[in-house]
């Protein structure tokens, strides 16, 4: 048996680990790529809490997260599509002009 | 030290640094490659808290589409690596620091405030994938209808917007 302790830990490691890439990184994609493992390491959470207490709302919410992420990778990857076009760079450090 | 421990310790190495993989290697397909390995590590942990659903969706939802999505973007901006710039000197330690203190911070509070106490449910046979699905379903279909409802017009309004951005636009003036 596993504490659901050891759970928690791995899922803030996991979060911290995806906080740090959002923060360092400058390739906009890499920055994307850390928000969908943030998204999963809570969800990690979510799983575990609803193992504990023998309850399946935890798991629909991650059902519900999954759903989002989609959602939103699909906008979020053609935005970046629409600002290659425009600025030829994906560097987050060239998207600082406010007029296109 | 049970069998479950030792998956877990195992497996969670794996997760650890895969996603430090992601983090650290300079070119984004590797990225993105990680990134599927921890997105399976963490399908099988699901595995073992008892929630094969999720895990299913997880592979197929997160490994399968959304990083093929990604690989197919990477591959068609031609953005594997980014050329060097300079960068503020101070950010990336800052941010090493910041996330330091955010990850003790997160773990403090997870185990003093939420107080989550016990083991996780082992995965025994009464958790087969059939009574999972049927429970989900009907905890789905019951209590979180609405929700459900809202899902499906934020999945259609999220491909709509998908195809605005990126058609192309005839100037008529």
């Amino acid at each position: 048996m596993v504490p659901v302790n050891y759970y928690i830990i791995l899922s803030a490691i996991l979060f911290t680990i995806g906080v740090v890439g959002v923060l360092t990184r400058r390739n906009a994609l890499i920055i994307f790529m850390s928000i969908e493992l943030m998204l999963n390491a809570a969800n990690l959470a979510f799983v575990a809490f609803s193992s504990v207490i023998k309850s399946f709302s935890g798991q629909i919410f991650v059902f519900f997260v999954i759903a989002v992420a989609a959602a939103e990778v699909a906008v979020g990857l053609a935005l970046i599509v629409e600002i290659f076009k425009s600025k030829r760079s994906i560097d987050v450090d060239q998207m600082s002009s406010l007029k296109g | 030290m049970t069998l479950d421990l030792i998956f877990f310790l195992i497996l969670s190495l794996i997760a650890l640094s895969t996603a430090l993989g992601m983090l650290l290697s300079r070119n984004a397909v590797y990225s993105a490659l990680f990134l599927v390995l921890n997105f399976i590590t963490v399908a099988v942990f699901y595995l073992l808290l008892g929630a094969p659903f999720i895990a299913m969706a997880q592979v197929t939802v997160y490994a399968g589409a959304i990083m093929v999505l990604f690989l197919f973007v990477i591959m068609l901006l031609g953005a594997e690596e980014l050329p060097k710039a300079e960068v503020l000197p101070w950010q990336k330690r800052l941010a090493r620091g910041l996330a330091f203190v955010l990850a003790l911070e997160t773990t403090f509070i997870f185990l003093t405030r939420a107080r989550p106490i016990g083991d996780v449910a082992q995965p025994d046979a009464s958790i087969n994938t059939v009574t999972n699905l049927r429970a989900l379903g009907e905890t789905l279909f019951t209590d979180y209808l609405l929700p459900f409802e809202v899902t499906s017009i934020l999945l259609l309004v999220a491909m709509i917007g998908a195809i605005v951005l990126v058609r192309k636009e005839k100037r008529v003036h």
